[in-house]
């Protein structure tokens, strides 16, 4: 393993020895975007052409919100039981540190959506190739909204109300991952081609993996002192 | 080696001291004394790099320890009033864990024998919520026994102890400053050390 990057495979594994030792906080988020993307089928009927039509929109918007479900808990337990002071206080970057939490993140919330998202796509009749878009989709888009919501999560960090606070700061900034991820399997559908939304989807997770590390870093630090 | 010229804390609007000087070398310890609220755990924290001073400056070594970053927290073992101990993990799996968010490697025979030595045998494949207050108090105090810091600064390490657990504590602090180390800490209990220098902490 690289040394350099080895901080950031002991954060990983050990928040996935978190999660799943507390597998009701993964499986909730996980359940939350079951129920959520399923309950519109059920509500509209089989007017096929109205459910392949809002169904990225609505896969897209119950991922955003289950990503939301376990976000406070990002740092406010580490925070709690002096984990995060070790943390600032290791000879690794804490940047690193908390890359490698940002992917453990996305690793038990986001990439269980990203898996779950072709079978609940059925339900509103996507063919084959709507799927795998919106599979690519979710891939480029999913890490985008655990960068996001670290730096919202390090912001609230012991606040009183911070999870309300939480909301109102995040979900303006997932706007853009949910217009082009929607619009990339929108486009497709309607014969457009999905590469333009996929590609400034990509661009801004670039920018999110270089900017959010070290907007979130900063965060933390104030929090701690 | 360690050395602080004219600190001063202010928390809220309140100044907890100001113009503190302290001088620790290698193979002494302080004892940081006070009153509730007079400053100890914010005078650590400064120490360690965690929060700025409001005036004042740290020296390690010769040098500011804002410039040294990394290079002093290398050389730092912090343990605070939380215990960074998660709950769900065992001992063992907190000590590995712990080692490993330091940069270094510990294998099986070194944790359990740290283990060990602070009573935990048998308990290392207990999730730590099972445990007692001291018991998780010794977990963490496990830490010391493993990592190689020269600076220690710890902040009420004999809370929650037992006698035996306590006399233990002393002696690897003892061990650690006869080997050329520094001990920096807080404790409203008579701290069974020989020869530590004192500083009084409060407005």
């Amino acid at each position: 393993m690289n040394t350099a990057l080895a901080p950031i495979f002991a954060i990983i594994r050990r928040d996935l020895l978190l999660a799943m030792r507390r597998k009701s906080e993964v499986l909730t988020a996980l359940f939350f975007f079951i129920i959520v993307v399923s309950l519109f089928p059920l509500g509209i009927g089989p007017e096929t052409a109205l459910l392949r039509k809002i169904a990225p929109g609505v896969i897209w918007v119950a991922a955003l919100l289950a990503t939301m479900l376990g976000l406070a808990r990002l740092f406010a337990p580490d925070h709690a039981d002096g984990t995060l002071e070790q943390m600032v206080l290791s000879p690794s970057p804490l940047g690193l540190l908390i890359t490698g939490k940002i992917a453990a993140h996305w690793i038990t919330t986001g990439l269980p959506l990203v898996l779950l998202a072709p079978v609940l796509g059925i339900q509103f009749d996507l063919d084959g190739g709507a799927l795998g878009i919106m599979v690519v989709a979710l891939l480029l888009g999913t890490p985008l909204l655990s960068l996001i919501g670290a730096i919202g999560a390090a912001l609230t960090l012991g606040l009183r109300g911070g999870g309300v606070l939480l909301s109102l700061l995040v979900l303006p900034l997932y706007v853009p991952a949910l217009i082009f991820g929607a619009g990339a399997v929108e486009a497709h559908i309607s014969g457009l081609g999905a590469g333009g939304h996929l590609s400034l989807l990509a661009a801004l997770l670039a920018l999110a993996v270089f900017f959010a590390p070290w907007a979130t870093t900063a965060a933390l630090r104030i929090a701690i002192e | 080696m360690l050395s602080a010229t004219a600190l001063s804390c202010i928390r809220g609007e309140r100044r907890l001291f100001s113009g503190l000087d302290l001088d620790v070398g290698p193979g002494e310890w302080l004892h940081v004394q006070g009153e509730n609220g007079a400053g100890k755990t914010s005078l650590l924290r400064i120490l360690a790099s965690l929060s700025p001073p409001a005036e004042g400056e740290i020296r390690w070594r010769g040098e500011p320890i804002a410039s040294l970053a990394e290079d002093y927290r290398r050389e730092l073992l912090f343990l605070g009033h939380h215990g960074a101990v998660k709950e769900e993990l065992t001992p063992y799996e907190n000590l590995i864990l712990a080692a490993r968010l330091d940069g270094t490697e510990l294998n099986e025979v070194e944790a359990l024998k740290a283990l060990a030595r602070f009573g935990l045998r048998g308990r290392e494949d207990l999730a730590v919520r099972f445990l007692s207050a001291g018991q998780k108090r010794r977990v963490l105090l496990a830490r010391l026994a493993v990592r190689k810091a020269t600076l220690w600064i710890l902040d009420e390490p004999f809370t929650a102890l037992d006698v035996k657990a306590v006399e233990m504590l002393s002696g690897l602090i003892v061990e650690h400053v006869t080997q050329g180390g520094i001990a920096i800490l807080t404790s409203h209990q008579a701290i069974p050390l020989p020869n530590g220098k004192i500083i009084m902490v409060g407005a």
